[in-house]
């Protein structure tokens, strides 16, 4: 256990020096308070999203603007823009956060075991991540979504999303982790641990996965902020969940019902700033979180730079 | 088989099987019908469109000028503007204009791609009195390209500024930090050792060498550009590839959809090979290793 206490006592560390850097600050503030809303979604709103609200005479409110009451307008159908907003979160948050941790769990688990045996596992490995690269992932995903919808599984349609992207994002943390595996394996300790006749699971789980878990950390918020972005545009091409609208059902509602032409900025605004907000959050914490963990940007000459290099790639 | 024949349920079951037999849906699936689609892609068949009920590979080339021209206007600016604007970043680092470039270039990484177009269409068409969407007013439909140019430019006001907007942050980081590295090689401190103004240093010396990384990264870029390209075309309504795809994909138009996504995969392959053949004219040093 001795290898897990040095990961807490390093966390710590680390914190103390994640307090002094303000992007990253703004970064965990934003995907807190985003999170909160998500989470509190109940206690800020009183209406439900697919309430519909009413004048004194009864009539349907259709794209009211803003005011004391409802607060963000409503759209088309005169539900509530900041209930659809509020309980949008817990979708949004939901795909996003799930299909991340899929993505995670797969590029961890293939980067170890590439890394840490080598041999066909590892050029397996490089092939599948070189052909992932190159095929253009939009068309691929929007193919692999309605494919799976047409064999008519009882899977839920969101089910399908998460499955969809964290199936295909996981091949840059594969990699990552793998790299950063052929390292450690190769230090005094491990050589230690194998001479006093340690097995190879003992020494993935105790010497390697300490090693490398932080990076993994810093590598999945990057990770969200994408998987966040690609859920909101699959949605907006109306692949996602009409029952269950996360913030890009809602822009996909907004455009194809005239929210433009009838002026209902309210309607179309603040989902993507609330996208925008998310996916902003989870680029600062993971670039600063990055910065701070990879080792093979700490220390280089263009130290402080090199986040940014890395912004390039993860497009 | 009801993508074939739409919505029409009562349509007798010898039809039925004809029209199976027609497009080889009788066959299984693997290897028959896979084997027979190979080999029409092979001798440049890329069979007949369900929904349009024209070749495929006609349907593709009329949209893809049109794609073509969007993504290629957008790519041009993104990359000048980029370069220049991360020539600058790079050479005044840690001034105002450094920290501007990089909050501008995390903003737009954040942005999605289709968000960016509707508030630049509901902007555009409210203030400017640009149109809203399609390639040509309907009046200007058909007529010979030349006169219809001023039309055609209006049209492409807005999309362009969306894709432009979305490609400039990238790369004015990466150009940015490949000048800062360049700037830091010793035959940049030679140049400056042989009294060579900064102008000169930045044009002659850094510039060259530091667009390499710029040349990769647009090869790259290409199949991201196109997931761009079906946003963008969606919220303009811009008759491309991007929006064709799209429609494939709401008609189960299989034989279409395999056809734009061949056609993606291929001209992704190419794009890299190309920047690779580029690398090593532009960069002796490749051809040694």
């Amino acid at each position: 256990m001795e290898a897990w206490q040095r990961l807490k006592r390093n966390l710590g560390e680390l914190w103390k020096s994640f307090r002094g850097n303000r992007m990253g600050l703004i970064g965990l503030g934003l995907v807190l308070s985003a999170l909160a809303v998500a989470i509190l979604a109940p206690w800020l709103t009183p209406y439900h999203p697919q309430q519909v609200i009413r004048d004194e005479n009864g009539r349907g409110l259709t794209f009211a603007p803003p005011s004391v009451h409802p607060p963000l307008g409503t759209d088309d159908g005169g539900h509530d823009v900041w209930a659809q907003l509020v309980y949008g979160a817990r979708i949004s948050l939901t795909v996003g956060f799930l299909a991340g941790f899929i993505a995670m769990f797969v590029g961890s688990f293939f980067g170890i075991l590439a890394g840490y045996f080598g041999g066909w596992l590892d050029n397996l490995l490089m092939r599948v991540t070189d052909v992932l690269l190159v095929i253009p992932d939009l068309p691929l995903m929007l193919v692999l979504v309605a494919t799976i919808r047409q064999m008519q599984l009882k899977i839920s349609p969101l089910t399908v999303l998460i499955l969809v992207i964290g199936l295909l994002y996981w091949t840059s943390t594969a990699r990552l982790v793998r790299s950063q595996v052929l390292s450690i394996k190769e230090r005094q300790f491990v050589a230690r641990a194998r001479a006093i006749g340690a097995g190879h699971a003992h020494i993935i789980r105790k010497h390697i996965l300490p090693q490398v878990m932080p990076l993994i950390v810093a590598n999945t918020v990057l990770i969200l902020s994408t998987a966040i972005l690609i859920e909101s545009g699959l949605a907006f091409l109306g692949l996602g969940d009409p029952t269950k609208p996360s913030w890009g059902t809602m822009l996909n509602f907004a455009f194809d019902r005239n929210a433009i032409s009838n002026g209902a900025w309210w309607f179309y605004l603040p989902p993507g700033l609330a996208i925008v907000w998310v996916s902003l959050g989870c680029v600062l914490l993971g670039n600063v979180l990055e910065e701070m963990l990879n080792p093979r940007l700490s220390g280089h000459h263009l130290e402080g730079e090199a986040h940014i290099v890395k912004l390039g790639e993860a497009e | 088989m009801r993508a074939v024949i739409g919505r029409n349920v009562k349509i007798s079951a010898e039809v039925q099987q004809s029209l199976r037999e027609q497009f080889g849906l009788d066959k299984p699936v693997f290897p028959d019908q896979f084997l027979m689609t190979m080999k029409q892609w092979a001798s440049g068949n890329l069979g007949v469109s369900w929904s349009l009920r024209r070749p495929v590979a006609e349907i593709l080339l009329s949209k893809l000028w049109n794609t073509i021209l969007l993504i290629g206007l957008g790519q041009i600016l993104a990359i000048f503007f980029g370069v220049v604007l991360g020539l600058l970043a790079g050479w005044k680092r840690k001034t105002a204009l450094d920290t501007g470039a990089l909050i501008f270039s995390l903003i737009a990484w954040a942005t999605p791609t289709f968000w960016l177009g509707i508030i630049l269409l509901a902007a555009g068409s409210t203030w400017l009195g640009l149109p809203t969407g399609g390639i040509l007013s309907p009046q200007n439909v058909g007529k010979p390209l030349h006169t219809v140019l001023p039309d055609l430019a209006v049209h492409l006001i807005l999309p362009t500024l969306t894709l432009t907007i979305l490609y400039l942050g990238e790369y004015m980081l990466i150009m940015r930090s490949s000048i800062v590295e360049t700037l830091s090689e010793d035959y940049i401190l030679t140049a400056k050792a042989k009294g060579l103004n900064q102008w000169q240093i930045l044009w002659r010396h850094a510039l060259k060498n530091a667009m390499l990384p710029i040349v990769t990264i647009i090869a790259l870029n290409l199949g991201f550009t196109v997931s761009g390209a079906i946003y963008i075309e969606t919220v303009f309504s811009y008759d491309g590839l991007g929006k064709l795809f799209q429609t494939a994909l709401t008609k189960q138009d299989y034989p279409l959809l395999q056809g734009a996504f061949l056609l993606l995969a291929v001209s992704v392959i190419v794009a890299n090979m190309l920047a690779d053949i580029l690398y090593t004219i532009l960069d002796p040093r490749v051809k040694a290793t």
